[in-house]
């Protein structure tokens, strides 16, 4: 399982990245944390011609918190997610979700932005992107565009990059106060790829619920918003039974496909019983 | 900056010593390792970077070695499992791993010490089921993965004994 | 004082000196934990080329044409070579053991010539400087395949609407038997309660950490070959390859030096392994093979594809009177070579029911040839499947009679005393233990406490599971297993033992390691048996030029057989060395002995060190009599004589908890008391029960190699093939009961994979009794969520 020839090339900067990627187009790949695209060459399931690696390209990297939002530069590694005090204070959802992300050597090196690009429907990241209401900034040869997580996954392993452009980096809003955020996964091992997971994110403010995103993974082919769950909620109290009774709206949002071990069938039970799990959490 | 290439420098320091290597640059790390440097501690098990069986560490950090290219490595301190018995750091965990058995073929033996070592770092007070948790990328079909967890708990428990840190 | 009795030859293994039921740590394991393994990919030979196949995408079809030109122009091809080209070189094999009558494969050639019959069956061999660019190349070759109906469904493999897949046999049957003590019907018509099942169990695999490789070195000069190979069996291994590519076998040599785990998967013979030799003599430089993860999935023996169909009797207090079973298994589109694929079902028939008391039996398997991978032996041979089967019955007659699961086991296991006796399908055992294992099971385990609790849980909604196993296992074969089938596989074993000239002792054995302890155990032995510390001694293995013709390790041989004959070399060994020192020190032998690595006389600390004496015998034989000739140098061999096997036994518990939501288990713990015979070190056999028992958990609850409609493998990655990883084992308490064997004066029987056999059959057991309250229950295993939640009717 020998990656098949290939050209590389390093740029030093956003503007030769791309300047590499317009000249290459559907020959080129980005490499990022390489985690899930080498093994991709390794299999020879993909075989670009040219691999474009932004590991060293500084602009890339860095989490920072403005007023307004916390920029995670496409090229943060997992484990700067995990251990880093900003996210916890103000991103708990993405805090809890990273020890589920794969395992210690692969969040050594896999970043943030290869796994939003890459848009594996049962990875954590994009949910949590999904839930949080991110805005994915991206870099073409025109300037950057700036696209809402919701318009940003678009299918299987389908985002709305084309193919010259460059994922930079994510702005997460602030959380407001009086909102809390909970997240589960079902994996058979630790560290899989989930079975089912589920990142919710919403007020719980006067003991209601209200402005609730549900977002699943590994139901799809892309993490998706609960919505009529989500606003069967809305309104109610936050106590267990509501969210008991809002679990039937999810046969109207999800329709997942059968994977290696589980019916389509089971998928959805397995969504059902995690979303209740999971969003009784957030119930006080 | 220069044109894609197929060959590239690279420049690196492995357990230590300067390395400077021409590459194909499609030679993974472990691969590098192995056949260029002739360090064969470092095992290949899937090339897909599930088994753990490749860990090296590249700048401080455990990482897969199947799934990084030599040419990423350029500029980077590399250490394996011998650099590591050389330099006698974790010589006390290769000491634990021999009394209680945490290994029998041996293959998966130098990642997983790559990992624990990483873990010790990280967790220097760990229980049973965070050592557990932590050795998850790394598989062993051999021992059942109990006497590993027993070998790192004592090292773990003798540090603390000790006042480490 | 003499650990050796000379009148009732037998030797003392509980004396303060002995090493013989010590946990010493193994003297290799330093080694290993640098990082200073020897594997079979780390080896480097001048002008080494690498091989790639072009595999199959098919599971059935014939090959119409390959064309290699433009693969062959490629960088750093050295050649292409088809299977027609290599036939030419390599005779073919033929999977069939005679005494297992009615067995019937077709010749094999390393490569498929004309077919290829399972999706991954290498075709064409790709030789290049480098394993990319051999692989580049390959997606070069261009075959043209034309697609033919595949034979993939076990249950409709002899209907004669399916498609055939050898032109020469009448159907896809390969190997059926049938054992029948003959009074099964009148049992079952009379009992006061039959329980029927069908259980179904998922094809799996060894998945070794390292994959399987050899390295071939063919020296045109004085036609020899060295292979480098990570096998269990150096010896069979050599017969192979020298009877198939027509070499004198003296000429040939396996190496088997450190091993990635194997547990029966590195012991059969694989096309691309004896291609990659064939590939050596042929262009006469060094050939590598390391098989990479994917063909590993795809070409590794895969096991334990079973359908069985149970029904037991019993009477109305529980005692089992007739036991019967139909056993299905859907192999590859061969026998594997030499050991055959039917020797799992074979060993179903023999061992389903071995522990219990009750005289009626009837089996019958059949074995049908599938357009899937290779099925062969691997870790505890169709054990798991027998012992989870009885188990299982066993559970289903209890619960319907409403006695607990242990009374049940307790009534119905053989008594202690009962020995020596016969199973009903002619199993003879010597003395096996099974009711005081389960006691100390139940002790344990603390059996009361964990009902008790369960019964406190239930209430809260909480669904504990406890589950029972107790096994019989193979151990120890005489030539009753292969050699009277006509397979070339030694069920003798040697080992040539020397003082060495600075009085250091070096045995080589004919039985192999492959991370086991197999060294560190003849070690032990050797050191006991001669009285010396066990830093003088060297074991040497897995070499054909350096040690006794043997069988290498298998069956768990190793510890009951080879040591046995590490055992009488070093006695005899002994015996000659107290001669010499009776010659030197001017009095008898028999008042000598070897303390400390000390000729004395005994009781004193009067006399000469073995270094000393060495001393004396290589370079100063002018101080010895001229009619005495030291001789340092001894062989002894042992084989099984008595019986077919000698068999072990045990008890497992298990202790899960059943999330009836989503139908994930969780294992708590789980417990194995293990009578291997004579325990030579205690901390080794169990690490052997813990790992295997984590094998068993992968067949029990995560691993199936998944087939389509279309005959491919769906999930060959180590992300999608699930093996148990850290974080979802429990800890595994051992223990030991010691029925030592008398077979051999050492005693021991074999432990390596009844951890494995023991295991699934807790697990399922566990399950259903987690779930009986609820009216549910698995048949089947692996035992996914989604097999607990089908039960549960939570899910279609």
């Amino acid at each position: 399982m020998k990656a098949p020839r290939f050209a590389y090339a390093r740029p030093a900067s956003v503007t030769e990245a791309l300047a590499l990627l317009d000249k290459h187009r559907d020959d080129a790949r980005v490499l990022a944390g390489g985690q899930s695209l080498v093994p991709m060459l390794n299999f020879r399931v993909a075989a670009p011609k040219v691999l474009v690696d932004i590991n060293r390209i500084a602009a890339l990297a860095g989490i920072k918190v403005t007023k307004s939002h916390v920029r995670i530069g496409a090229l943060t590694r997992h484990v700067e997610l995990e251990r880093s005090l900003d996210v916890a204070k103000h991103l708990p959802l993405v805090a809890t979700a990273m020890p589920y992300v794969a395992h210690p050597a692969i969040r050594n090196r896999g970043t943030f932005g290869g796994s939003c690009a890459l848009a594996d429907p049962a990875a954590e990241l994009p949910a949590c992107a999904l839930a949080l209401g991110a805005t994915f900034v991206v870099a073409g040869k025109k300037g950057e565009r700036r696209i809402a997580a919701v318009d940003f996954f678009q299918g299987l392993y389908a985002t709305a990059l084309k193919p010259s452009e460059l994922l930079v980096a994510a702005e997460f809003p602030l959380p407001k106060p009086g909102y809390a955020s909970a997240f589960g996964e079902l994996a058979r091992r630790h560290g899989d790829y989930a079975m089912v997971g589920v990142a919710v994110h919403g007020s719980t403010r006067g003991g209601q619920f209200s402005d609730l995103r549900v977002a699943f993974f590994g139901v799809g082919d892309r993490p998706q918003l609960a919505a009529h769950f989500a606003r069967a909620l809305e309104g109610q109290p936050t106590i267990a039974k509501s969210v008991e009774s809002a679990l039937a709206k999810l046969d109207a949002d999800l329709a997942p496909r059968a994977d290696l071990y589980s019916s389509a069938a089971t998928k959805l039970h397995l969504a059902k019983v995690l979303a209740g799990r999971v969003t009784r959490q957030l119930v006080a | 900056m220069s044109a894609p290439a197929e060959t590239v420098e690279i420049s690196l320091t492995v357990n230590g010593e300067k390395v400077k290597r021409a590459v194909s640059v499609r030679l993974n790390l472990a691969d590098f390792l192995r056949i260029e440097l002739e360090l064969t501690g470092t095992h290949v098990g899937c090339e897909h970077g599930v088994c753990g069986a490749c860990t090296v560490r590249v700048d401080g950090e455990i990482v897969r070695g199947c799934l990084m290219f030599a040419a990423q490595a350029d500029g980077c301190t590399v250490d394996t499992v011998e650099g590591l018995t050389d330099s006698r750091e974790i010589e006390e965990l290769q000491s634990a791993f021999v009394l209680t058995n945490a290994l029998q073929c041996g293959f998966c033996t130098p990642g997983i010490l790559m990992a624990a070592q990483a873990l010790l770092r990280d967790l220097p007070n760990p229980s049973r089921e965070q050592i557990r948790e932590y050795l998850s990328g790394n598989y062993c079909r051999c021992t059942g993965y109990q006497a590993i967890v027993d070998a790192i708990e004592a090292v773990a428990k003798a540090r603390q004994a000790r006042g480490h840190r | 004082m003499s650990e050796f009795d000379e009148t009732t030859k037998t030797l003392n293994f509980d004396g303060p000196n002995s090493y013989i039921g010590r946990s010493v740590t193994r003297p290799n394991a330093r080694r290993l934990a640098q990082g200073r393994g020897q594997f079979v990919d780390d080896i480097v030979l001048p002008r080494m080329v690498h091989v790639a196949y072009v595999r199959s995408p098919h599971a059935h079809a014939r090959i119409v044409d390959i064309k290699t030109k433009k693969a062959g122009a490629m960088p750093g091809v050295v050649r292409i070579v088809t299977g027609a080209e290599i036939a030419l070189v390599v005779k073919p094999y033929v999977g069939v053991l005679t005494h297992l009558q009615g067995m019937r494969s077709p010749p094999q050639y390393p490569l498929a010539v004309d077919v290829a019959r399972w999706q991954g069956e290498p075709l064409v061999a790709v030789v290049a400087a480098s394993r990319a660019e051999a692989e580049d190349a390959v997606e070069a070759v261009e075959v043209d395949y034309e697609e033919l109906p595949a034979a993939l469904d076990a249950e409709r493999a002899l209907d004669p609407s399916e498609p055939k897949i050898h032109k020469e046999f009448d159907s896809n049957l390969c190997f059926t038997r049938t054992v029948d003590t003959g009074g099964v019907d009148a049992a079952m018509k009379a009992a006061h309660l039959v329980v029927e099942d069908t259980i179904v169990f998922g094809r799996h695999t060894g998945v070794t950490m390292e994959p399987r490789a050899i390295l071939a070195d063919y020296n045109r000069a004085d036609e020899s070959m060295t292979v480098y190979h990570c096998g269990q069996s150096p010896h069979m291994m050599q017969g192979i390859i020298a009877s198939r590519l027509s070499l004198d076998e003296h000429r040939v040599r396996i190496v088997a030096r450190d091993v990635g785990g194997s547990f029966g998967i590195k012991i059969h013979t694989y096309g691309d392994e004896i291609a990659a030799c064939a590939l050596s003599l042929m262009l006469a430089r060094p050939v590598k093979f390391a098989a990479d993860r994917y063909e590993s999935f795809l070409s590794d023996i895969h096991a334990r594809d079973h359908r069985v169909r149970a029904r037991l009797a019993v009477d109305r207090d529980g005692n089992m009177l007739a036991l019967e079973i139909d056993d299905l298994t859907g192999v590859g589109p061969y026998s594997m070579f030499p050991r055959s694929s039917g020797v799992e079902c074979n060993q179903i028939l023999n061992l389903t029911g071995g522990p219990y008391k009750h005289k009626e039996y009837r089996a019958k398997g059949t074995v049908v040839f599938q357009n899937k991978n290779m099925m062969c032996q691997y870790r505890a041979v169709g054990h798991p499947i027998a012992i989870a089967v009885a188990e299982h019955m066993v559970d289903q007659a209890a619960a319907k009679l409403g006695i607990d699961p242990a009374e049940m086991r307790k009534k119905n296991l053989i008594p202690d005393d009962a020995y020596p006796c016969k199973s009903p399908s002619g199993m003879r055992f010597e003395a096996l233990s099974h009711q005081q294992c389960m006691d100390k099971l139940l002790a344990l385990m603390d059996y009361e406490g964990l009902r008790r609790e369960q019964a406190e849980l239930r209430k809260k909604g909480i669904h504990r599971g406890i589950g029972l196993s107790s096994f019989i296992e193979v151990t120890n074969p005489s030539p009753m297993f292969y050699g009277v089938g006509g397979a070339r596989i030694a069920a003798q074993d040697g080992c040539t033992i020397k003082l060495d000239a600075n009085g250091s002792i070096v045995a080589a054995t004919g039985v192999t390691e492959q991370g086991q302890g197999t060294e560190t155990i003849m070690a032990q032995i050797a050191a006991t048996a001669l009285g010396v510390e066990m830093s003088c001694v060297k074991v040497l293995t897995g070499d054909t030029d350096k040690v006794p013709y043997g069988g290498g390790t298998w069956a768990s041989r190793a510890a009951g057989i080879g040591g046995e004959a590490v055992l009488q070399a070093s006695l005899a060994l002994k015996k000659n060395i107290l001669e010499v020192g009776a010659v030197i020190l001017k009095t008898s032998a028999s008042e000598l002995d070897i303390v400390d690595g000390k000729v004395v006389k005994k009781g004193t600390e009067q006399g000469l060190t073995l270094a000393e004496l060495a001393r004396i015998c290589y370079y100063r034989g002018n101080e010895l009599p001229v009619d005495f000739q030291p001789e340092l140098v001894v062989t002894r061999h042992y084989r099984v004589k008595d019986y077919a096997f000698v068999f072990s036994n045990g008890a497992q518990g298990c202790s899960l908890e059943v999330d009836t939501d989503t139908g994930f288990v969780k294992l708590l713990k789980m417990w194995c008391v293990d009578d291997c015979g004579r325990v030579i070190n205690p901390k080794l056999v169990d690490e052997q029960a813990r790992g295997g028992i984590v094998q068993g958990i992968g067949g029990a609850l995560y691993e199936q190699c998944l087939y389509d409609d279309r005959g491919q493998l769906l999930n060959a990655t180590m992300a999608d093939y699930l093996v148990p990883m850290a974080a979802e084992m429990p800890d595994i308490v051992c223990a030991h009961v010691e029925t030592p064997t008398k077979t051999s004066m050492l005693g021991a029987k074999g432990a390596g994979e009844a951890g494995t056999g023991g295991a699934p059959g807790a697990i399922m057991n566990a399950v259903n009794d987690a779930l009986r309250p609820l009216g549910a229950k698995v048949t089947s295993q692996p035992i996914t969520p989604e097999t607990v939640l089908r039960a549960l009717g939570k899910v279609n």
